[in-house]
């Protein structure tokens, strides 16, 4: 039985055992008595009184079978028993009123108070940790590891019993696919975090080419488009500046697909779907990129959404390990409190990173008129192993249109 | 720090003289621990010594003078009961259990049993299946009860001593195997009885063990050195109230941990011990924990089946060999 | 018979007040078991109240009590107040074991009342413990041992009837033999069901008594406690009872007949006592119904002592498993 019914129960036979007092008369319940821990019910055989005939506290007055045969009841109460609820023979629970006695002996009717409520120690809360299916055999320090450094474990190779990767499987060399990071409050995993990072733009450093195109888009009419949506919506419905350019650059994307993709064994590698990283910066420091996966897909509405997704669980450390290594391109925005240029490193194996500056105001000549215009200045930082200037320049030129229409991304 | 040389046996003998001389509430009592000087001469001459009033002959009624024991502690007394051996602990496993574990919760704290019980335990002097038993895990099981194994000269010379200044039940084991042992002995006890302590440091893997299995493990662990393992060696010395906190911190070192149990494997101090490891300790593991234990039978007479029974220091070097190459 | 024994008309009728206390205690523990209050096993006394109250009026304060689960009727006899064995009934924090024991586990150190022991024949081998160390440090006490007849058919018993006797243990055994261990009588489990004449294969001195008889308990008892301290040897006595009621709360009794029980009854020891003193113009039935009613009274502040005693908190679930500090070293 659980607790609430037990409770429920209990308030009955408080409400039933207040005897009503009718006159002078008090009149008592007789209940199905409780006879042992392990008696729930019991089966009413025979009566041995009618109404109206006298008992005597301690007279037997009923006979119950239960499990352990048949027991004869007494009755607790000295007087005259003035009404019989329950014909024999018929089982009841514990606890059910039989019949009633009204009292010719005045006085000592036991107080039945409810039990105290009794407080349940509650289990400790259960911390659930995300383990993808996907993810190879690992040990358990290993897999700690790979969660707190956010390794990517697919491409180690393990040494262990059937191929599961044991510590001395990750030193150095064998791990290629390197991303940063997410946070955690202990100091030594910021530190791992600040190593992870350390490691992965020394690598991208060293090894990635990297060249380097900027150019001013005007945000007149997004801007304008962003104010007109927003007008109508709660604050927490409204549609950022940021949603409008992962849009934008998955839309120029599709077109230049060759941006899109991983440098991995000497040779360019197109990837088929579009997932951007999103760089996050966190409140105790580091970072975390987590991806969107297929912004092509996606509306302007459900690109935002994605955005809100990812910026809470990505501060609160509950992204999922494939969010943090799938990216197909990486792009860094740093918003109202950023610089009017970011020139961003590539993550390896990617091929480019785009970078956002602040929205800023700027006199611009139209028609010969000196106009307030809105800019922004947005650099490509490129793998020259596999994108040549050109291209970069297109890709920038097409972001730039997306955005000149923002109805239609 | 003074060291003196003794075997295992005078250093327990050592332990319980000291007792007597501390304290005039003290005396032993058991079958054959008097005139006969103790089936394993623990308490040879103590007799003579101490008189009977202190060392006390006892009928073979093991619940009976475990009983005994029992009230006498909690009428102010402070008796050292010997058990012959484990095996004929369990006719006095209703008094350890029903009355020394119970009685001080059972009356809300008023009431507290400080009677200490030590007891024979262990195989390899082809005792056969009756003689021979590893029963700590029966023990370490009970709340109310706390349960020491010595696995080294200085702490059977000296755990009595503590235990004696518990107000509790202790329980003390004491292997077979190791009374004709030498070895060193402090002046005084290197911890508290309710720590572990590790024995011997290392990086490679935990060997957790207790009792008569910490010579093996650490002869273990010597033999690893030669191949280039080291071993780190945990001696438990308390098995209730396990020191989780010290083969715990030793495992997130050395990420590997091979327990190391002369009892038999299925619900034993072993798979507790793991399980402890799994739910306070697997985010540091790097190999399955691994369990070195009697084989599933009585044990058998023959001196070659019995020590093929036992847990073994190749066994120990064979599977830390295995979880180091990863197989 | 001992100089030391009064049956002066205040000392029975003060005995009458303790079996009356005892008989309707436990008959409103029936109602409060009925009602759910009390729960676990409710093992009653009624019908052999004249053994404890006998055995415990003789008993100094320094005497220890060693008992078994059937034991509301010794605490009280021994002086623990009714509301405290109550409160302990109910599980609450000012019951005399704190709420941890329920009825089968009553202590109370002040009392020297050592349980409350619910292992049949467990609590022997524990008395002639406690006797040992009564003996080794000088102390005159005598220790108490009361034990069903079931408890003779235990290993423990003979251990401890030995070990009392080889090592002159200053133990009062008082075995209440009612005739049914649980349901199987006494001649279905006994090859010799004489059970004095057991303690005799020790060497122990023994004898049979009237457990129906508060007088004769009371006389025995006192016999027996000056033989103890006189020869430093411990004593046996078996005194013959019945237990009215089941074996515990939940019993149908197949085991014997209505009539059996009727006629136990009609010697029970509250009527007999009573009718002797009325007999004898001792007593009038006034003096009956002002007992009744200070009776009636201290179970009605028993229950609202218990009533009002709180629950352990879950937080201090394992509290008094272990001594909080050890002797001789700061905590």
């Amino acid at each position: 039985m659980d607790r609430e019914s037990d409770h429920k129960e209990l308030q009955m036979k408080e409400e039933d055992s207040v005897a009503e007092i009718l006159g002078n008369d008090i009149v008592e319940d007789i209940i199905m008595p409780s006879l042992g821990a392990d008696m729930t019910e019991g089966m009413l055989v025979e009566w041995l009184v009618k109404p109206g005939d006298p008992v005597k506290r301690g007279d037997v007055i009923a006979v119950i079978e239960t499990q352990k045969g048949a027991i004869d009841m007494e009755v607790y109460h000295t007087g005259v028993i003035s009404e019989i609820l329950h014909e024999p023979i018929v089982t009841l629970p514990v606890g059910t009123v039989m019949a009633r006695v009204t009292l010719t002996e005045p006085g000592e009717r036991a107080k039945v108070t409810p039990l105290d409520s009794v407080t349940v120690t509650p289990l400790d809360s259960i911390s659930l940790t995300h383990v993808e299916t996907s993810t190879p055999l690992a040990s358990p320090v290993v897999r700690k590891m790979a969660m707190d450094q956010r390794l990517d474990l697919t491409e180690v190779k393990g040494s262990g019993p059937l191929g599961a990767i044991l510590l001395r499987d990750l030193s150095g060399s064998n791990i290629d696919r390197t991303n940063a990071i997410e946070v955690d409050d202990a100091i030594n995993t910021k530190k791992a975090m600040r190593g992870a990072i350390a490691s992965a733009m020394s690598k991208s450093k060293n090894e990635i080419p990297h060249f380097y195109q900027s150019l001013d888009i005007e945000l007149g009419n997004a801007l304008q488009w962003l104010k007109r949506t927003n007008e109508d919506r709660a604050p927490d419905q409204h549609i950022l500046l940021l949603a409008l350019l992962l849009k934008a650059a998955a839309k120029a994307l599709m077109k230049y697909p060759d941006l899109n993709g991983f440098y991995q064994n000497n040779q360019f590698v197109h990837a088929e779907e579009i997932h951007i990283g999103n760089v996050i910066s966190l409140r105790q420091g580091g970072l975390v990129v987590p991806a969107i996966h297929n912004v092509d897909k996606l509306s302007v509405d459900e690109t935002m959404e994605a955005i809100r997704d990812i910026s809470v669980r990505g501060r609160s450390g509950h992204l999922r390990s494939s969010e943090l290594t799938d990216a197909t391109i990486t792009i860094t925005n740093m918003g109202e409190r950023g610089t009017d240029t970011v020139f961003g490193v590539i993550y390896p194996p990617q091929v480019a990173i785009i970078g956002f500056g602040k929205v800023r105001e700027t006199p611009q000549l139209v028609d010969g008129d000196l106009v307030n215009s809105e800019v922004m200045s947005v650099c490509l930082s490129a793998d020259h192993r596999v994108i040549d200037g050109m291209l970069g320049a297109k890709f920038l030129n097409a972001l730039s249109k997306q955005l000149q229409k923002p109805e239609l991304l | 720090m003074n060291a003196q040389t003794l075997t295992y046996r005078e250093a327990l003998r050592a332990g319980i003289e000291q007792a007597l001389e501390d304290d005039e509430r003290v005396f032993l009592m058991g079958e054959d621990v008097g005139r006969y000087g103790g089936c394993y001469a623990v308490s040879k001459g103590l007799f003579d010594y101490y008189g009977e009033q202190r060392i006390i002959d006892t009928p073979l009624c093991e619940s009976g003078f475990v009983g005994v024991g029992i009230g006498a502690a909690m009428g102010g007394l402070r008796p050292i009961i010997e058990v012959m051996t484990v095996n004929f602990s369990l006719l006095a496993m209703d008094q350890i259990v029903n009355s020394a574990a119970t009685l001080r919760h059972m009356s809300g704290g008023q009431f507290n049993i400080p009677v200490v019980i030590r007891m024979a335990c262990g195989a390899g002097r082809q005792l056969a299946a009756q003689h021979s038993h590893s029963w700590e895990n029966f023990y370490a099981h009970i709340p109310g009860l706390k349960v020491l194994s010595p696995g080294t000269h200085t702490d059977a010379r000296h755990m009595l001593g503590q235990a004696l200044r518990d107000p509790d039940p202790v329980i003390i084991f004491e292997h077979v195997m190791l009374l004709n042992e030498s070895g060193e002995v402090s002046e005084a006890p290197e911890a508290d009885m309710e720590s572990a302590l590790v024995r011997r440091l290392g990086d490679d893997v935990t060997l957790i063990t207790y009792g008569g299995s910490l010579h093996k493990a650490l002869d273990a662990a010597d033999k690893l050195a030669e191949i280039n393992i080291s071993a780190e060696v945990v001696d438990l010395r308390c098995l209730r109230p396990l020191d989780t906190d010290t083969f715990l911190s030793s495992v997130a070192k050395t990420h590997r941990a091979i327990i190391i149990d002369e009892g038999w494997k299925t619900c034993g101090l072993a798979g507790e011990i793991s399980a402890i490891i799994m739910e306070q300790g697997f985010w540091s593991l790097d190999a399955p924990v691994k369990r070195v234990c009697t084989a599933e039978v009585p044990i058998p007479y023959p001196s070659h089946l019995e020590q093929a029974a036992l847990p073994q220091a190749e066994q120990i070097v064979e599977m830390a060999q295995a979880i180091m190459e990863g197989r | 018979m001992n100089q030391k024994l009064r049956i002066d008309r205040v000392h029975l009728i003060n005995q009458l007040r303790q079996m009356l206390r005892i008989r309707r205690f436990e008959e409103k523990c029936t109602q409060l078991y009925a009602e759910e209050k009390i729960r676990g096993f409710l093992h009653l006394y009624i019908g052999e109240e004249a053994i404890a109250v006998g055995v415990m009026s003789v008993l100094s304060p320094e005497d220890q009590i060693v008992a078994t689960y059937r034991e509301h009727g010794h605490a009280l006899a021994r002086g623990l107040s009714m509301g405290s064995i109550l409160a302990e009934m109910f599980g609450r924090t000012n019951g005399c074991s704190r709420g941890r024991g329920g009825s089968m586990h009553l202590f109370d150190k002040q009392m020297s009342f050592y349980g409350g022991n619910a292992i049949v024949a467990g609590g022997l081998p524990l008395a002639a413990g406690l006797a040992m160390a009564n003996k080794k440090q000088d102390r005159d006490a005598v220790t108490v041992c009361f034990f069903g007849e079931g408890a003779v058919a235990e290993g423990e018993f003979h251990e401890a009837m030995n070990l009392a006797v080889l090592w002159k243990l200053p133990v009062l055994f008082v075995c209440e033999n009612n005739g049914y261990a649980m349901g199987t009588a006494l001649s279905l489990s006994e090859s010799e069901t004489n059970l004095a004449r057991k303690a005799s294969g020790y060497g122990m001195a023994s004898s049979q008594v009237d457990g129906m008889n508060v007088v004769d308990v009371e006389s025995a008892t006192s016999s027996a406690l000056e033989l103890i301290k006189t020869t430093s040897q411990p004593y046996f006595m078996e005194c013959k009872t019945y237990r009215f009621r089941g074996h515990s709360s939940f019993d149908g009794q197949l085991y014997r007949e209505k009539e059996e029980i009727r006629q136990w009854e009609e010697k029970g020891p509250v009527i007999r006592l009573q009718n002797w003193l009325k007999e004898n113009n001792h007593f009038n039935e006034d003096e009956l119904d002002e007992l009744e009613t200070e009776i009636k009274a201290e179970i009605e502040a028993a229950i609202e002592f218990a009533e009002g005693g709180a629950w352990e908190d879950t937080g201090d679930l394992c509290k008094d498993v272990y001594s909080p500090t050890r002797e001789g070293e700061p905590g």
